[in-house]
């Protein structure tokens, strides 16, 4: 029976990822024609921020989803460990000539090395860009990594809405640090860290034509980190965590080392966090810690639940819905104006307001948010619309059996 | 001695002045989380725009008027808050609430961000509170002298109020068990209804003296009292009134005392360094009773 099952949904799920490839790269392809080929104009000039921004934000909603969503652990520690990263980013990617202007203050700063400018020197300026840039961002995840270790061995021992509120103070304690003046050799103090690799930087030479990869950079990075909790969530790991998640006590007594998989999630999750920072950093052009607080983390974490706590399919989408209305659809309710009519309380903040009343709504009536703890997928999709037609024939066949029936009495 | 004192005076007032303020905005945390297991996140948004209806208020009526309406208003906000945005979840996860909850403070953001169009809001000039006074070598306003005598007194209000009065042994009832006191025929919602009102009410007075001490009211003026308040309902254990009275005591002195030593920087991070510290060795908090956790 087994057997039989597998060979009929094998073919679905082998279509599926098909379609999911060929989207993945027809998404590519657009998003590179949209770097190079496409005119500015208003639609452009609007779009591609807002891609950029979802892309990072559906990583960092999704790692955040790892913790809340699949390990239950109730963590409001994010944007710390996007402060972190974003941190780690640009210090080790300011060139070494700029020193001396970002750190004004601070004689030049103590680092004075860059790593995309030390591998731009050996390979040439966009492959060094490219690698240094990669390099520099995985040093960001495994600093705030480092971190969150450190950090998990006392406050992993809390529960619940303790565990929430040690992590948002952690959060806290990190935004100080570096914002604290006798750091400033390394993290500039209160000052604007500035002049580090950003998007704009990251381009491609094929033969002799320069290629800009403004815009796919930041979807690579997500796509790749992405798939990586998918593969994590999906594995023998991920299946302790959902356990962890879904009742503690059993699966401890099941033979789970709860310390040990808390840990885990919480140090992968911050390495992403991490990460998603470092490309936030990027995407700035300019980073403090100041805009790092709980209100950060509260907006994450509210992407979370409008996708779907525990879903990683809708937190991507959850993020890009969130950036789109938030930057772009809902522009108009802030103008002024509405179809040319002049309406007096669509002025400054009126799109927020809208926004968190919408928020609102989605937290007390549609708790599930847009697709619950499911999962966006081509084959489920293939298979369900087979069961129905499945389903459609043998009533159809039934019907026509009951005709049958009927005309021998 | 004396000269330590001279120098020190000043911080340790505010200190005091500043530790009163937490206090009231405390009590609704710990009052709340009590009774709903609920961090009321929205409670110190709630506080700022207690700030912000005193701004509105003082505009066209006289200030005494302005001040009964302030925390008339609060209280109405608060129980609306809970009507609207924590019964319907009542049954749900915690974590549902919680979400609620922060939800609700993102909206009172966003609404004070829109309606003061992101300027801060000079707060009115209480001549009672703003007036100087000299205390030994120090000078300050009246409202450090006045806070601390104020909070004392209505904390005793309050104790009294929860160990003599029918509502009050309701509510102990109720922090203790949910649905067993239900049961026994306490309407649970009268009773909550009536934690918000009296959290409410003690942020607005809380409010009232946080601000004239700072003149200005912005959107996110209220986040961080509101999350140290909480830090001193854990400190103090939470559920318990005296225990926030006394952690909030604690934050407010130690908080300006590492800003006269010159780490103002670090006077939010201590805070916060409290309560990781507390909740690692004593996670029920000085006053807190200690609950097992049932299988």
């Amino acid at each position: 029976m087994g057997k039989k099952l597998k060979s009929t949904m094998a073919p679905e799920k082998k279509i599926g990822s098909l379609i999911a490839v060929v989207l993945l790269v027809v998404l590519y392809v657009f998003l590179f024609l949209l770097d190079n080929a496409m005119p500015v104009n208003s639609t452009t000039t609007m779009l591609i921020p807002v891609l950029k921004k979802g892309a990072i934000y559906a990583l960092v909603c999704v790692s955040m989803n790892l913790l809340n969503g699949f390990t239950g652990l109730f963590s409001l520690g994010q944007a710390g460990f996007m402060l972190i990263g974003a941190y780690a980013f640009a210090i080790f990617s300011i060139p070494a000539a700029q020193h001396n202007s970002v750190y004004q203050y601070f004689e030049g700063g103590a680092i004075q090395f860059s790593i995309p400018e030390a591998l731009s020197n050996a390979l040439g300026q966009n492959a060094g860009n490219f690698l240094g840039s990669i390099i520099c961002i995985i040093i960001a995840g495994l600093v705030a990594a480092v971190f969150a270790a450190l950090i998990g061995i006392p406050v992993l021992r809390l529960k619940s809405d303790y565990l929430a509120i040690a992590t948002l103070g952690f959060a806290e304690i990190i935004r100080a640090i570096f914002q604290w003046n006798g750091l400033g050799k390394i993290t500039n103090g209160s000052n604007l860290l500035r002049k580090y690799t950003n998007f704009h930087d990251i381009k491609i030479q094929v033969g002799g034509t320069i290629f800009q990869l403004d815009t796919i950079f930041p979807f690579l990075i997500a796509t790749l980190s992405i798939m990586i909790i998918v593969l994590l969530v999906n594995s023998s790991y991920g299946r302790a965590f959902k356990s962890i998640r879904d009742d503690e006590v059993a699966a401890e007594a099941m033979g789970i080392n709860l310390f040990k998989h808390k840990m885990l999630a919480f140090v992968i999750s911050s390495f992403f966090a991490g990460v998603g920072g470092a490309l936030l950093a990027m995407f700035q052009t300019t980073i403090q810690a100041a805009p790092f607080r709980s209100t950060m983390t509260y907006e994450i974490l509210l992407i979370v639940v409008i996708g779907g706590i525990g879903s990683i399919t809708g937190s991507c989408i959850g993020s890009f819905l969130y950036i789109a209305c938030s930057e772009w659809w809902l522009r108009f309710l802030d103008s002024g104006s509405f179809l040319g009519m002049s309406v007096p309380f669509f002025r400054d903040g009126f799109r927020k307001v809208v926004f968190s009343v919408i928020i609102m709504i989605i937290v007390l009536f549609f708790s599930r948010g847009i697709m619950g703890d499911k999962e966006l997928s081509f084959s489920g999709m293939l298979r369900k619309a087979r069961k129905r037609k499945e389903a459609k024939a043998a009533k159809l066949a039934a019907s026509t059996n009951g005709k049958e029936d009927g005309s021998h009495e | 001695m004396s000269e330590f004192l001279s120098a020190n005076l000043p911080h340790l007032l505010s200190g005091i002045s500043v530790g009163g303020q937490y206090a009231l905005i405390a009590i609704g945390y710990t009052m709340v989380y009590g009774i709903l297991r609920l961090i009321n996140f929205a409670h110190g948004d709630v506080f700022m725009v207690a700030g912000l209806i005193m701004v509105y208020a003082t505009a066209s009526l006289p200030i005494y008027i302005s001040i009964i309406l302030v925390v008339v208003v609060t209280v109405i906000l608060g129980v609306l808050i809970e009507k609207v945005a924590y019964k319907p979840l009542r049954s749900a996860p915690r974590m549902s609430v919680m979400i609620s909850a922060i939800g609700v403070s993102y909206l009172l953001q966003n609404c004070a961000l829109y309606f003061t169009g992101g300027l801060p809001q000079v707060y009115p000039d209480i001549s009672f509170l703003t007036k100087l006074v000299h205390i030994g070598p120090a000078t300050t306003k009246m409202v450090t002298v006045v806070t601390p005598i104020l909070t004392l007194v209505l904390v005793i209000l309050l104790v009294l109020l929860i160990k003599r009065t029918k509502i009050g042994m309701a509510m102990r009832a109720v922090s203790k068990d949910f649905e067993t006191s239900e049961l026994m025929g306490i309407k649970i919602n009268n009773v909550i209804s009536m934690t918000f009102v009296i959290g409410c009410a003690l942020a607005a007075v809380g409010s009232i003296l946080y601000f004239s001490n700072y003149n200005s009211v912005i959107p996110t003026s209220g986040a961080m009292p509101g999350l140290k308040a909480f830090v001193a309902a854990v400190f103090g254990g939470i559920g318990s009134v005296p225990g926030a009275v006394v952690g909030a005591f604690v934050i407010g002195i130690c908080e300006n005392i590492i800003k006269g030593i010159g780490l103002t920087e670090f006077s939010d991070a201590f805070t916060f360094v409290l309560l990781i510290v507390i909740l690692l060795v004593k996670p029920t908090g000085i006053f807190g009773e200690k609950s097992t956790d049932k299988v």
